[in-house]
């Protein structure tokens, strides 16, 4: 288990039923938040958001932990395979954070007025992105790509010890500032109408994000293994 | 369907708009994120395919070997 | 190792790094004045950016000194293993019979006692131009000696992943600028306290404990990073 040709194969099966089944979460949760849920009664429509937005930030953010456990795993054991498990997952998680940002931006037009406010929320989406887009670049500008997975392993670990600290801070911080003109805070309980197709929107994203991680996987697996015998044997018999 | 016509789903009383907008902002990457790697994979699989037969002629043009 | 070379204590190990460090640092005063000048020239620019108002000024003075405080360690740490990665001595040191943790704490605390703790010490001086109130000048000062801690032992990952990187200095401002955050929140939101009258022990007990926990921590993650760019 964990090898190349074994995972190769069993990645095969899972995308198979795991493409369909990402696509069609995605498209009924999608119908069921814009058509079937009822608007809010504060925000009216525009709350329908809520079903690309939270989901992104949620799935983005623990993203960031995959990553991190992936970058132990390669750490500690010299996994090959989690070094292709990070490098996979980093890409994914930052679109998710994009798309969690402007999303957010977006909201913020009807709701606040404004396209951006320094919300805790939107701020530490912001510095998320940052230390993704950090393990990115840092895994490119390494030559090496073994010490280049590693090196990200190191900051991602660290990214991980940090951010629980960042996620405080920005909230105090933002305690500390709220204008009282803009307070908004979602918390209040939220009807089983709006809830469910919420959570169903948030388990196609997870399936999403499993599915593209090991769709990169795949794809750079078969690049770094070009030249193995158990692959072209595979190209062979296709 | 909460919607009582389509113009209606379309407007979201004057929501629609950044409704929309944020559906699209949302599935337009999630699309291209989900074909690059496919595409990609395709690609190499291709080109590795490509080498065999390279691979295989040249043994078919020198049989001695 | 031959058995005629004694293995130094442990301690004598640290010291030694820390010395041969710090006369390093003693030795090239340019180098401990340039952050200083920095910083000195950042806060003549807020003045003409933001108009002499000094009661605006003293508002934002906590703000502003903070954010140049961070900007002017980072400028600093980029470099804290540039040189010893070139000249070799930091494959000396992966190799040597001591924990390498320790060792580069060597390095980095002399590196704090001569940027760090001294940018601390200087900076009631600003606070005074930027207008900030007396009452808030000894928080500036114990902020930057417990913020400056953690800046520099941040900033030394951020040096240690990119120094075998040929232009890291960019790269580095990524890396190290969202671990940041906190320590920023906390610094900054010290001295307002103290200048708008409320209380900033609390804040103040933060950056200790974070400055505690990244003396704990670190030290591992830049031995790690240091490792792993030497094998790039």
């Amino acid at each position: 288990m964990g090898s190349p040709p074994w995972f190769f194969r069993f990645s095969g099966a899972v995308v198979r039923w795991l493409l369909p089944l990402t696509i069609g979460l995605l498209l009924l949760g999608a119908a069921w938040g814009l058509l079937v849920a009822p608007p809010d009664f504060r925000q009216g429509n525009s709350y329908r958001i809520i079903y690309v937005h939270v989901p992104a930030a949620v799935v983005a953010l623990a993203g960031y932990y995959v990553m991190a456990f992936a970058g132990a795993v390669s750490l500690i054991w010299r996994i090959k395979m989690a070094d292709v498990t990070m490098r996979a997952v980093a890409p994914v998680g930052a679109v998710l954070t994009a798309v969690a940002l402007v999303t957010g931006a977006i909201w913020g037009k009807p709701t606040w007025g404004t396209w951006w406010v320094w919300d805790a929320r939107i701020t530490s989406m912001l510095i998320l992105l940052f230390l993704y887009l950090g393990v990115i670049a840092l895994f490119e500008a390494y030559e090496n790509k073994t010490a280049a997975a590693r090196a990200c392993a190191v900051l991602s670990l660290v990214g991980t010890v940090n951010i629980p600290i960042i996620y405080k801070s920005v909230d105090w911080w933002y305690a500390l500032h709220q204008p009282a003109s803009i307070k908004f805070t979602g918390e209040s309980a939220i009807d089983s109408s709006m809830l469910h197709p919420l959570l169903l929107m948030i388990g196609a994203f997870y399936c999403l994000f499993a599915l593209t991680v090991l769709l990169n996987m795949r794809a750079e697996l078969v690049w770094n293994h070009r030249e193995a015998s158990w692959l072209k044997q595979m190209v062979r018999n296709v | 369907m909460y919607f009582a016509s389509l113009s209606a789903l379309w407007h979201m009383d004057g929501h629609g708009f950044y409704v929309w907008l944020s559906y699209a902002v949302t599935f337009l990457p999630v699309a291209i994120m989900l074909w690059l790697p496919i595409r990609r994979q395709r690609q190499h699989w291709q080109w590795i395919a490509a080498e065999q037969r390279r691979i295989d002629s040249r043994r078919a043009e020198a049989p001695g070997e | 190792m031959s058995a005629d070379i004694p293995l130094l204590s442990i301690r004598e190990a640290f010291s030694r790094q820390f010395m041969r460090h710090f006369k390093a640092l003693m030795g090239s005063p340019t180098d401990m004045a340039n952050p200083l000048l920095f910083f000195f020239m950042v806060v003549t620019l807020f003045p003409m950016g933001l108009g002499p108002n000094p009661e605006r000024l003293s508002v934002m003075a906590p703000g502003l000194l903070w954010v140049v405080a961070l900007l002017s360690s980072l400028m600093v740490s980029s470099k804290l293993f540039g040189s010893d990665f070139e000249d070799g001595s930091l494959e000396q040191l992966a190799v040597a019979p001591y924990p390498l943790a320790i060792l580069v704490m060597g390095e980095v605390s002399a590196h704090w006692l001569g940027t760090g703790l001294l940018l601390a010490v200087v900076s009631p001086l600003f606070g005074v131009m930027l207008g900030l109130p007396a009452h808030g000048l000894d928080v500036l000062f114990y902020s930057l000696v417990l913020g400056t801690v953690c800046l520099t032992l941040i900033g030394a990952i951020g040096s240690a992943l990119t120094v075998s990187i040929r232009r890291g200095g960019l790269l580095m401002s990524l890396l190290v600028i969202p671990l940041n955050v906190p320590v920023l929140i906390f610094g900054n939101t010290a001295v307002s306290e103290a200048v708008s009258g409320g209380n900033p022990s609390t804040w103040l007990a933060l950056l200790g404990g974070f400055a505690m926990g990244s003396l704990a921590l670190v030290p591992i993650a830049i031995s790690a990073a240091l490792r792993v760019s030497l094998d790039n």
